[in-house]
């Protein structure tokens, strides 16, 4: 019996709760309900039986939670016994029963958080999933259903996991809070593109709420599906009655209200959590002869990160281009450096000028790129919640940044080349994506809409081959500069308007290089995008930051019936008086600082002018402004005293003694936390003018040295060592910031292959203490010239002599303090 | 707006001691707490146990454990109520998207967040309190594991009790710090005797020499 040929044909039912029905029988609170399997496997085997009788298709192995991190030496169970003997115990039912079922091998989550919220590697965890998946699959499970998932990462690690290790069909259910959310943030919308992508084969929904709850999530659930869905939920909403769990709704609720979720067009229905035989009898009872609801095939284009969801359709969606080295001296600079705030600076002030998705390209021929490009996604992707469009020609890169990747990625792209072809299409096939698909192949790009409709043609055929729908492919109809072809623009435009038509596809252009080699570029972008948006184009890559290209978009939209009430344009434009030529951010909630100069964004109440502070055409001083945390008129009266003055000069006159005031009131208690970063911070914008100003004229900024700081192995709290980096680099150290939970040995190798004379190192609880006894114990053996100062909440004077400390810093102006002595400034 | 949580608790997490506020600093105050708002998915559970009191060993149905302070705390309970809450993952990827870009702004924001979830913490167990008194029980302050003499390792224990990571999303990494970051658990004690003060948070704990410490003790609002 094929599980996916059954599933075409009639609804099929998953068993109900296997946690409360152990309970009934013993199971004692706190142990491991999986080693049960061993132990009493007759109580598991009647339970499974019971299922079968009430009419379940399918059951669960008692796996729940089985992984290498609960079952190991310590617990005395280990998971590949557990796993064969809970699938030997289903079968067994199944035998005893005499009736066809089939064995699902049920994965859950790990119960720890992914890196970087928690302190679980991806890999590690799909390195656990794997371990269970080959030994269900080696002990006759016929499915995987990972279930009961709650993070849209460990749910792509477990299904991962799975592929890679058998050939089975693969199902997924994931809990949804009442406001339809994971606990981590995802949507019904991101999640379903997210698990289509990774080529599930049926997705739903299970846990945390009843049927009844069920019900708006499972009507979305079906609306953007083109799988089967499945839908397990608890017995009801439970409350506690004198210390026992009872649920709201009867076992005949239940099933009337599964009867109304069938008809909806569920597939697969059954229970969870205070569930029981009863109730899938009953389920069984009123849906079993129910005609199925056909699952359809939606043809929505959609890539997700890992909370939202962007269509790409009717609406065009801006992608954002700005990180890109191409043509950026300073974002070249940044990635030789490895200065990656820069670059999530870019991305966050892409996203307050209203980006969709944002391009990520980090190829640079002296870096390496593969390493680069995960970095980059991965630090992306844990700062904001736009989807990534994947930019690189590296196949190595691609995969890398595809497989780390929390959600469903564009990826860009792929031609018409057979070898390109042949080196992509596999990967968007494991990993899932939209591909954006260059009009172009062996001969070049083609000089008319006819030569790039049949490459665009060929790109959808051989798709097919590789199982990739072609709502998962976005034409790129290509610009050329109208500067050396007059004809350009106009085939682009033909073609987009024909791949609409002729192909029924959607479409994506790379909108600035129709300027390329022309004065004032954003006048011909903003032209061409608003002709474009009118040809039918689905998707622009442009500079959101231009305010030209925003007004193209905002106002094509409002035009074109796509802006309910005009709502966003007015909400953009209503009370904004710039000038044509200068940037806005966008007025509503979107999130981050502005930091490009001249954006300040309207939430950067910090960073922003206060009333009085200047007076107009008086006399600023840049002391004075740092002093008080005013970032922008920081920067701005440091631009302005550089007209005449020398940058040296400025910062020792100026910048220098404000902060030295700022330090020495925070040593007083006169200025308290906040403040003294705020002028860190200002001071930092004055720097970075000077900086410029400097690099032009050849001249550096001399270090004073450089110092190491990290927080330690287990410690993930880092708040304390950033405030210390920010005041030691104003202070002209070079910091080498090694980031949270790092290896002793890591923060050894880098103080050897840098010979740095201090390390810093910070500690938040008692229980990473030991973490940063080893490290210092490290460096004394291997560095012993480095001096180790240290800092944080659990930390004392005393306890950082014990350990071996040269220095115990109660707070960010100590390690200043610190540093100057032993730089010997 | 509701007030969910006050600027005086904010600017005790931020180290404040009576300076001066300036406007810039105010207005940033300001604008964290409505991104927060719009971050922050507060969720809290709680589950109740019988408790035993046994040669100094505490049997909290679920776990044992020994410790003087949550002994102290729960002296004339016969029940304890487990409890779990949390601000949820949005605001550590806040907190960690300004701890890249602007260090003020996160610094803000952990101690706004701080205030929120403890300001949560005492709504939710407000909400249980009433319903306890309704039944001739009176509750306890909480009381966290690392508080005082009671020891860490009993997050382990809560955690699994409660299932939390199933339930909110708390997990504990291997050296037991909660993820997400802004996350409590905590015990509290059931009795039919009610107690004159209500001492909680900062006051309930032993250690006196936390840098966070409260200076003044707020009057009724806990």
């Amino acid at each position: 019996m094929d599980i996916l040929k059954e599933l075409q044909q009639r609804i099929l039912f998953w068993d109900g709760g296997m946690g409360s029905l152990l309970q009934e029988q013993g199971l004692a609170p706190g142990e491991l309900p999986g080693t049960w399997n061993i132990s009493h496997p007759q109580v598991i085997t009647d339970i499974h039986q019971r299922y079968l009788e009430a009419g379940a298709d399918i059951i669960n192995t008692n796996t729940f939670g089985v992984d290498a991190l609960k079952y190991n030496e310590n617990t005395g169970y280990q998971v590949e016994p557990v796993i064969t003997a809970a699938v030997a115990n289903v079968k067994e039912a199944v035998r005893r029963s005499g009736k066809q079922a089939f064995t699902a091998l049920d994965l859950g989550p790990t119960g720890k958080l992914l890196k970087p919220l928690g302190d679980l590697a991806f890999e590690e965890a799909c390195g656990l999933y794997r371990q269970v998946v080959e030994a269900g699959a080696r002990a006759g499970a016929d499915l995987v259903l990972v279930e009961t998932m709650s993070d849209s990462y460990e749910t792509k690690a477990a299904v991962l996991a799975a592929k890679e290790a058998c050939g089975l069909p693969v199902f997924v259910t994931v809990t949804f809070d009442e406001h339809r959310k994971l606990l981590t943030g995802g949507s019904p919308a991101s999640i379903v593109a997210m698990l289509e992508g990774l080529g599930v084969d049926g997705l739903g929904i299970n846990c945390g709420l009843g049927p009844v709850q069920m019900k708006e999530i499972v009507r979305e659930l079906l609306e953007v599906s083109s799988l089967p869905v499945i839908v397990n939920p608890n017995a009801g909403l439970p409350r506690s009655e004198q210390g026992q769990t009872v649920y709201d709704i009867s076992a005949e609720e239940f099933a009337a209200v599964m009867e109304e979720i069938v008809r909806m067009g569920a597939r697969m229905v059954g229970g969870c959590c205070g569930t029981t035989p009863e109730h899938i009898r009953r389920t069984v009872e009123r849906c079993s002869r129910l005609t199925p609801v056909p699952v359809t095939r939606k043809h929505r284009t959609v890539v997700a990160s890992f909370s939202q969801a962007v269509e790409i359709g009717r609406d065009p969606v801006l992608i954002g281009e700005r990180i890109n080295p191409t043509g950026k001296p300073k974002f070249k600079q940044a990635l030789r450096d490895h200065d990656l705030d820069y670059i999530l600076r870019e991305a966050v002030s892409q996203q307050d000028h209203g980006a969709h998705v944002l391009d990520v390209n980090v190829g640079l021929p002296e870096i390496d790129e593969p390493a680069m490009m995960e970095e980059v996604v991965r630090e992306l992707q844990s700062i904001l919640d736009l989807p990534l469009q994947i930019d690189t020609s590296d196949m190595e890169a691609m995969e890398r940044a595809l497989r780390v990747y929390n959600g469903k990625a564009l990826i860009n792209s792929v031609n018409g080349k057979q070898e390109s072809m042949e080196a992509l299409f596999p990967l968007v096939k494991k990993y899932g994506g939209v591909v954006v698909a260059l009009c172009l192949d062996e001969n070049g790009i083609p000089d008319t809409a006819q030569g790039r409709i049949d490459v665009a043609r060929k790109i959808y055929d051989t798709a097919a081959k590789y199982g990739i729908a072609r709502e998962d492919i976005l034409v790129d109809a290509l610009c050329l500069t109208v500067s050396s072809d007059s004809k350009g623009a106009l085939t682009t435009l033909e073609t987009l308007g024909r791949v609409r038509q002729e192909l029924g596809g959607r479409t994506i252009l790379g909108v600035s290089n129709i300027s390329f080699g022309l004065p004032q570029r954003e006048i011909i972008n903003a032209a061409f995008f608003t002709m474009a948006m009118q040809a039918g184009l689905n998707a622009a890559i442009i500079n959101p930051c231009s305010e030209a290209m925003m007004r193209a978009y905002y106002s094509f939209r409002a035009l074109m019936d796509l802006d309910a009430q005009c709502g966003d344009y007015i909400s953009v434009y209503s009370g904004q008086t710039l000038s044509l030529g200068q940037s806005a951010v966008r007025g509503q909630a979107g999130a981050g600082p502005g930091t490009e100069a001249g954006t300040s964004g309207n939430r950067f109440a910090g960073g922003g002018q206060s009333a009085g502070t200047a007076a107009p055409g008086g006399h600023q001083d840049l002391g004075s402004s740092i002093a008080r945390g005013l970032r922008d008129q920081a920067a701005q009266t440091a631009r302005q005293l550089l007209e005449t003055e020398d940058p040296l000069e400025v910062i020792n006159r100026e910048i220098i003694p404000a902060l030295d005031q700022v330090g020495k009131g925070f040593e007083k208690g006169t200025v308290f936390l906040p403040q003294l970063l705020m002028s860190a911070e200002a001071a930092k914008a004055a720097f970075e003018i000077i900086k410029e100003r400097m690099a032009r004229s050849g001249q550096t900024r001399k270090k004073k040295g450089t110092i190491i700081l990290a927080t330690v192995r287990g410690d993930i709290h880092d708040i304390g060592k950033n405030i210390v980096k920010v005041l030691l680099e104003n202070y002209s150290y070079e910091v080498l910031d090694l980031g949270k939970d790092v290896a002793p040995e890591r923060i050894v190798e880098k103080t050897l292959e840098h010979r740095v004379k201090l390390v810093g190192l910070s500690a938040l609880m008692t229980t990473t203490v030991p973490g940063m006894e080893e490290t210092i114990r490290l460096l004394r053996q291997q560095a012993p010239w480095a001096k180790v100062m240290v800092g944080g909440a659990v930390l004392t004077e005393d306890y950082a002599r014990t350990m071996g400390a040269d220095r115990y810093c109660r707070d960010a102006m100590a390690s200043v303090g610190y540093a100057e002595e032993i730089f010997g400034i | 707006m509701e007030e969910r949580w006050n600027q005086r608790e904010i600017l005790r997490y931020l180290g404040h001691r009576g300076q001066e506020i300036p406007e810039n600093l105010d207005a940033l105050i300001r604008s964290c707490e409505a991104e927060l708002e719009q971050a922050a998915a507060p969720r809290a559970l709680w589950r109740e146990y019988p408790l035993q009191i046994r040669d100094q060993v505490l049997d909290l149905g679920c776990f044992r454990t020994e410790s003087r302070n949550l002994e102290r705390n729960l002296r004339d309970c016969e029940r304890v109520l487990l409890f779990g809450a949390t601000l949820g993952s949005g605001v550590d990827r806040l907190l960690e998207r300004y701890k890249r870009l602007q260090m003020s702004r996160a610094l803000v924001l952990q101690a706004a967040s701080a205030a929120m979830l403890e300001a949560f913490c005492d709504r939710e167990n407000e909400k249980i309190r009433q319903q306890y008194l309704e039944a001739g029980w009176y509750l306890r302050p909480r009381f966290s594991p690392g508080y005082g003499d009671f020891a860490l390792e009993c997050q382990v224990f809560l955690v699994a009790a409660l299932e939390l990571p199933k339930r909110i999303g708390v997990t504990l990494t291997d050296s037991l710090v909660m993820a997400p970051s802004k996350s409590v658990t905590a015990v509290v004690g059931v009795s039919r005797l009610p107690r004159d003060c209500t001492v909680q948070g900062c006051e309930a704990c032993g250690q006196t020499d936390c840098l966070y410490r409260r200076e003044t003790v707020a009057q009724g609002d806990t």
